[in-house]
């Protein structure tokens, strides 16, 4: 599946967007953001807090117990301070 | 007649008095216009600041404004909606956002416009970061936003 990062936690991760393969007993959004933290120490600081990070599946708003199979992008980003 | 929701996201100005105009063009229906403008202020928090830039989702951003302009419709007898919502770097004194309702009465007009900018605030997924002599760095979210957002969710 593809993974978006936006504003602090794509500068954080130090790239917009990449394709990931996470094991099959990932199933929920909170879960992938241990997985993808766990991996090297940029990812490990962008999710720091992760009570903090927001995140989308498919370009709709998702609360972190959301399952994540059948999804085709997923992205992760802070709050936001639009309008 | 059904209200059509204009939405555009663009890092060129609008002209606010030319949105106007086009939302009630041609039709005699409407009796109430509302516009908000959200404008760069030249300070936050008391430090100047040098300029803004926003950062969106592009895809999300587009389907977001809508899911909301559509609820707006639903919730409000509206004529027409135009949200439009600028990226990349603007400077003090520069529009930022723009949203114009238009109905027969003023108080759908009035109501509209702000479930709107309250849901773009909290919701819409764009991203503030200021530049000023201290360098530059990302807006915090205020969770008075949240809160104003908060208080249109039927209960």
């Amino acid at each position: 599946m593809k993974v978006k990062y936006f504003a602090w936690v794509r500068e954080r991760i130090g790239r917009a967007e990449e394709t990931i393969e996470p094991p099959a007993d990932i199933r929920t959004v909170g879960e992938l953001i241990d997985w993808l933290a766990g991996r090297d120490e940029a990812s490990a600081y962008a999710f720091e807090k992760p009570k903090v990070i927001r995140a989308a599946i498919d370009h709709a708003h998702v609360k972190q117990d959301a399952v994540i199979s059948g999804a085709r992008e997923i992205a992760f980003f802070p709050p936001m301070t639009g309008g | 007649m059904t209200a059509i929701a204009t939405i555009r996201i663009q890092d060129a100005d609008f002209d606010i008095a030319q949105e106007i105009a086009a939302i009630g063009k041609g039709r005699t229906d409407i009796g109430a216009v509302v516009s908000f403008s959200g404008i760069c202020r030249g300070s936050e928090n008391g430090e100047p600041i040098a300029a803004l830039t926003l950062e969106h989702y592009p895809g999300m951003a587009e389907a977001e404004i809508r899911r909301h302009a559509e609820e707006a419709m639903s919730r409000w007898p509206l004529s027409g909606l135009t949200v439009i919502h600028r990226v990349g770097r603007i400077t003090p004194g520069e529009n930022i956002v723009l949203v114009v309702t238009a109905s027969q009465h003023r108080q759908a007009a009035f109501q509209a416009a702000e479930f709107l900018m309250d849901y773009l605030k909290s919701s819409a997924p764009f991203w503030k970061r200021e530049e000023s002599a201290r360098g530059s760095s990302w807006i915090e979210a205020r969770d008075h936003d949240d809160a104003a957002a908060a208080r249109w969710t039927k209960s």
